[in-house]
């Protein structure tokens, strides 16, 4: 192979721009490619924006309420008029444990009538109940923190209120940087643009790879004094432009639909949009020599490329909080770098620092990608 | 060594978990600047040949130089200057005539200068002109066969291979292709040209024979007809008809091979065997003919092996019929706008041979379709046995027996499982399956693959399989769409046998086939082209038809070109 490297770069060869002007007319004539690029990121983003949520809201918790102190009535009708939760209120413990059994509260706050006379005794230490459902944990450690919070806030309030100055002893002020509302789209949104990405650069290049075998074209490309090395330059630039168009679709969308902040230099996303798809598109290169049918080339895309980027790029779950072997497997992936990129580029600004080293782990993973690809192929067909 | 044409010495190619080579130690010489034909049938193991050749696969053991190169490890140099032509075509379906054209010659470094020139020549003589912006994938089967062959000859290569161009291809562009590559390239053109019709192969300079990876024969094809000099006679007799004329002689082991031909039999004869000893029993006359390529093949492999066909002897003689068991009247089908059959009429009666030719795409198996109550006509009535079989209940449908073009089995059930399937569904049970699925095994020696998936069969065996399927349950009518596709000479013998046999026990056959030449089997053929029928006739009657003045009677296929010539010179197509 690296005899024939050179001679390329002696003469940029015009067998090259032939097979590139040929990919774009299959590409406007062929509207698989053109679905690919535009509308699958683009049904992907909706999806990601509207339906993957990690915010509570519209919570159902059922309150208790079996004390008729006023004191008490205030605070439930604190939970009422919060936009996190929706509330069932009853008197009779038993209803509200059913509702939470059946799974139609995901929490229930017992005031109890205990509630008054303990009061009484012991100021602001009264027991109050919270019970979560811990089947689905994460909801159930939010609710649990919100309903402990609520509950300080209103005993503040109520001091407030009653003139008393309420003086702890350390004073914890947060400031929230980045995503001041706390909005999860904000930050799922940047990372799941990795995931489309990856689905889609993989699946460009090793579909039209892998129809090449199925329609006998490639067996007649191998025999014309074209090289390996030209065929994959063929390939990788015309889906390297379309699979910048796709990525602009994505931020486009994300920023002007779903609102999210962009505080990083366009210049820096271009770049490293770039380097993602060179190691994207080699992936699908990659597939398609190893299978050389459509169908199992799309299967393969999406168990090689779209699960792994999806599970373990820490776009969803946090990588630290992995198992040790898995958190080294996330070092191969493509994805897990982009989404770190994308998540600084579109909240932080321009890292710098972050992002070089985001940059150089892609190329190193897209550059073995070529090296195998390479390495693999030859022009033959056995 | 000879610097020049292509070596080939001692291949052996052996394919990843199939024990029989595909092609076994062949040695051979391909002389430059001729056309050498390598024939043979499916799965003789032409296209690895070509595809090692070109460098694209790698021998088992041996190997091949092409100029002096060897063709695996120095493929760059040989790909400077080979033009290669696959099975499939090669073509970028949704680029025009053109854009391909553009593409290719840029792929083979075709100087910028040189193009405009080099494209007018090819266009002008692949008369593709007038489609130069068409999509490829547009393109009638004959015309992409064309472009393809256009593409490998931009740049004039040293070594040109075509992987069987004329497969699927009507008989009138097949002819265009043998022009393109006698009158274009000069004398400096290797050419190796594949085909399993052997009639092409008279066409060639030289040929290599191959049959199941073995190399039969090499040298011209005249040296390959010569030795049957005078061992081919025409046989007619005046009162007897041919199909139980053929019958008979097949029966002697002094015939090599025995075919229906005109308004007799045409029967090849063993070395040194005379007509007196077939003349003693049936007094008639003999003609001594020209020998034909593939009476040379058959020659080759050692004659016919089955004389006798023992599917026949299971079929009870059927009670005459009178009138027709088939009628369509005018049946039309459209696929949306586009008119598949455009208004076909005819009759068939009972124990005749009807033949159905025509070109790919020209309606054949959708005409068939729509006879087996498959497809709906648009307009007009298909009836088979008085019944329209989309209605007609079980019974009726037990009465015909359809073997579907290509392979219609379950490929991954074994022979004896597909056996019991299809008998199952035809309503066969208890010891009547059993009886008849024996008898099929018998008659079609598929003992040995008893216990096979389908799909690992040799070829001939699967169309075996498929045929057995068809027949178990005896039918009275029977709809074979492409029976002979694919399979060797000795075996198509073979079916025609069983189908000659059958049709004397008096149940009705209606065929499709692309080997014209099988038509003289029919008593009626007709001819359909572009959804329409053409011509109607038994096979002389087609060939008076297609006669010119003063000439002798043409054979089939120029018979058929004529009438397509004739059918487009009265209809001129508007593109």
């Amino acid at each position: 192979m690296t005899a024939k490297i050179p001679s390329f770069i002696r003469c940029p060869s015009r067998r090259v721009t032939a097979l590139i002007v040929k990919e774009f007319y299959q590409i406007v004539r062929d509207p698989s490619s053109v679905l690919i690029a535009f509308i699958l990121p683009l049904i992907l983003i909706f999806l990601f924006g509207y339906a993957i949520s990690l915010d509570t809201r519209h919570t159902k918790i059922g309150i208790v309420l079996e004390t008729t102190n006023p004191d008490m009535m205030d605070f439930a009708a604190s939970f009422r008029h919060s936009p996190y939760f929706d509330t069932v209120m009853d008197t009779d413990r038993h209803a509200i444990e059913e509702l939470l059994v059946a799974g139609r509260v995901r929490a229930m706050i017992v005031l109890p009538l205990a509630f008054d006379r303990e009061e009484e005794e012991r100021a602001r230490a009264a027991p109050i109940q919270v019970i979560t459902d811990a089947s689905e944990p994460n909801t159930a450690n939010l609710l649990a923190n919100y309903i402990q919070a609520a509950w300080q806030t209103w005993n503040i309030q109520k001091l407030k209120s009653s003139g008393e100055e309420y003086k702890p002893p350390i004073q914890v002020i947060d400031r929230i940087w980045y995503n001041p509302a706390s909005i999860s789209r904000f930050f799922l949104l940047p990372g799941s643009i990795a995931i489309i990405m990856t689905i889609v650069g993989t699946l460009l290049t090793a579909l039209v790879v892998a129809r090449e075998w199925e329609r006998g074209t490639m067996e007649a490309l191998m025999s014309t004094p074209i090289t390996i090395f030209e065929i994959i330059i063929g390939k990788l630039v015309p889906y390297f432009v379309l699979g910048l168009g796709a990525m602009s679709v994505c931020v486009l969308f994300s920023v002007v639909i779903f609102d999210v902040p962009f505080r990083g230099s366009i210049l820096l996303l271009l770049g490293m949009s770039g380097l993602f798809l060179y190691a994207a598109l080699s992936l699908g290169l990659l597939i398609s020599t190893i299978s050389r049918n459509q169908f199992v080339a799309s299967q393969a895309s999406l168990y090689a490329a779209f699960l792994p980027a999806f599970l373990l790029s820490g776009f969803l779950f946090e990588i630290k909080s992995m198992p040790t072997v898995i958190q080294g497997l996330t070092y191969v992936l493509p994805a897990r770098y982009f989404v770190n990129t994308l998540q600084t580029l579109f909240l932080a600004g321009d890292v710098t620092k972050l992002i070089i080293v985001d940059a150089v782990g892609i190329v190193c993973i897209g550059s073995v990608f070529v090296f195998v690809i390479l390495r693999k192929t030859r022009k033959r067909l056995d | 060594m000879s610097s020049e044409g292509i070596v080939i010495d001692r291949l052996l190619k052996r394919f990843e978990g199939q024990e029989k080579p595909a092609l076994n130690q062949i040695s051979a010489l391909i002389q430059p600047g001729r056309v050498t034909g390598v024939v043979g049938p499916d799965g003789a193991g032409k296209t690895t040949l070509l595809r090692t050749i070109a460098g694209l696969l790698k021998p088992t053991e041996g190997g091949i130089t092409v100029s002096g190169l060897n063709a695996l490890s120095d493929a760059p140099l040989i790909h400077q200057n080979l033009g290669y032509m696959p099975q499939k075509f090669g073509l970028y379906e949704d680029l025009t005539v053109l854009e391909n054209l553009t593409l290719h010659a840029k792929l083979k470094d075709v100087r910028q200068r040189d193009m405009k020139a080099v494209f007018e020549k090819l266009l002008s003589f692949t008369k593709l002109a007038p489609f130069q912006d068409r999509l490829a994938g547009k393109l009638s089967g004959g015309m992409k066969q064309k472009l393809g062959l256009a593409c490998t000859l931009l740049k004039e290569p040293k070594v040109l291979l075509l992987d069987e161009p004329s497969v699927g291809v009507d008989p009138i562009s097949r002819r265009d292709l043998w022009a393109l590559v006698k009158e274009f390239l000069g004398g400096g053109t290797t050419v190796v040209w594949s085909t399993a019709y052997l009639d092409e192969a008279a066409l060639c300079d030289e040929v290599l024979v191959l049959n199941e990876g073995d190399l039969l024969f090499t040298g011209t094809p005249q040296a390959l007809t010569t030795r049957l000099e005078g061992r081919v006679f025409q046989a007619t007799h005046p009162s007897q008809d041919k199909r139980s004329l053929l019958l008979h002689f097949l029966k002697n082991e002094a015939v090599v091979d025995g075919l229906i031909q005109g308004d007799g039999v045409r029967l090849v004869l063993k070395g040194g065997a005379t007509t007196e000893l077939l003349t003693a029993d049936v007094p008639m006359a003999w003609e001594s003919v020209t020998p034909t390529f593939e009476d040379g093949f058959i020659d080759l492999l050692g004659g016919i092996t089955e004389r006798e066909s023992e599917l026949a002897s299971l079929v009870e003689t059927m009670a005459h019929q009178e009138g027709d068991v088939i009628q369509v009247e005018h049946i039309v089908k459209e696929f949306g706008d586009f008119k598949a059959v455009g208004g076909i009429s005819f009759g068939i009666k009972q124990g005749e041979i009807f033949g159905f030719l025509g070109p790919n795409g020209a309606g054949k198996s959708t005409t068939f379709k729509m006879l087996c109550g498959l497809l709906t006509p648009t307009q007009g009535k298909a009836l088979v046995l008085g019944n329209n079989l989309r209605q007609a209940d079980q019974l009726a449908k037990r009465r015909i027996g359809y073997m579907a073009q290509k392979f219609s089995l379950y490929e991954n059930l074994t022979v004896s499982h597909n056996l019991s399937f299809f008998s199952g569904i035809y309503g066969l049970s208890g010891k009547e399956q059993a009886r008849e699925i024996d008898s099929m095994i018998e008659t079609f020696n598929l003992r040995k693959y008893l216990n096979e998936p389908a799909d690992s069969l040799p070829l001939g065996y699967k169309q075996r399989l498929a045929l057995a399927c068809s027949v178990m349950h005896r039918p009275s009518i029977l709809f074979l769409d492409e029976p002979t596709s694919g399979v060797d000479p000795l075996t198509r013998r073979e079916f025609w046998m069983h189908i000659n046999g059958m049709v004397q026990k008096g149940v009705t056959v209606m065929v499709t086939t692309h080997f014209i030449e099988e038509a003289e089997y029919c008593d009626r053929a007709c001819l359909i082209y572009r959804g329409l029928m053409i011509a109607l006739g038994t096979p002389d009657e087609l060939k008076q038809k297609a006669r010119q003045e003063g000439a002798s009677l043409p054979n089939l296929e120029e018979t058929f070109i004529a009438l397509i010539q004739d059918h487009d010179s009265k209809n001129p197509l508007v593109h």
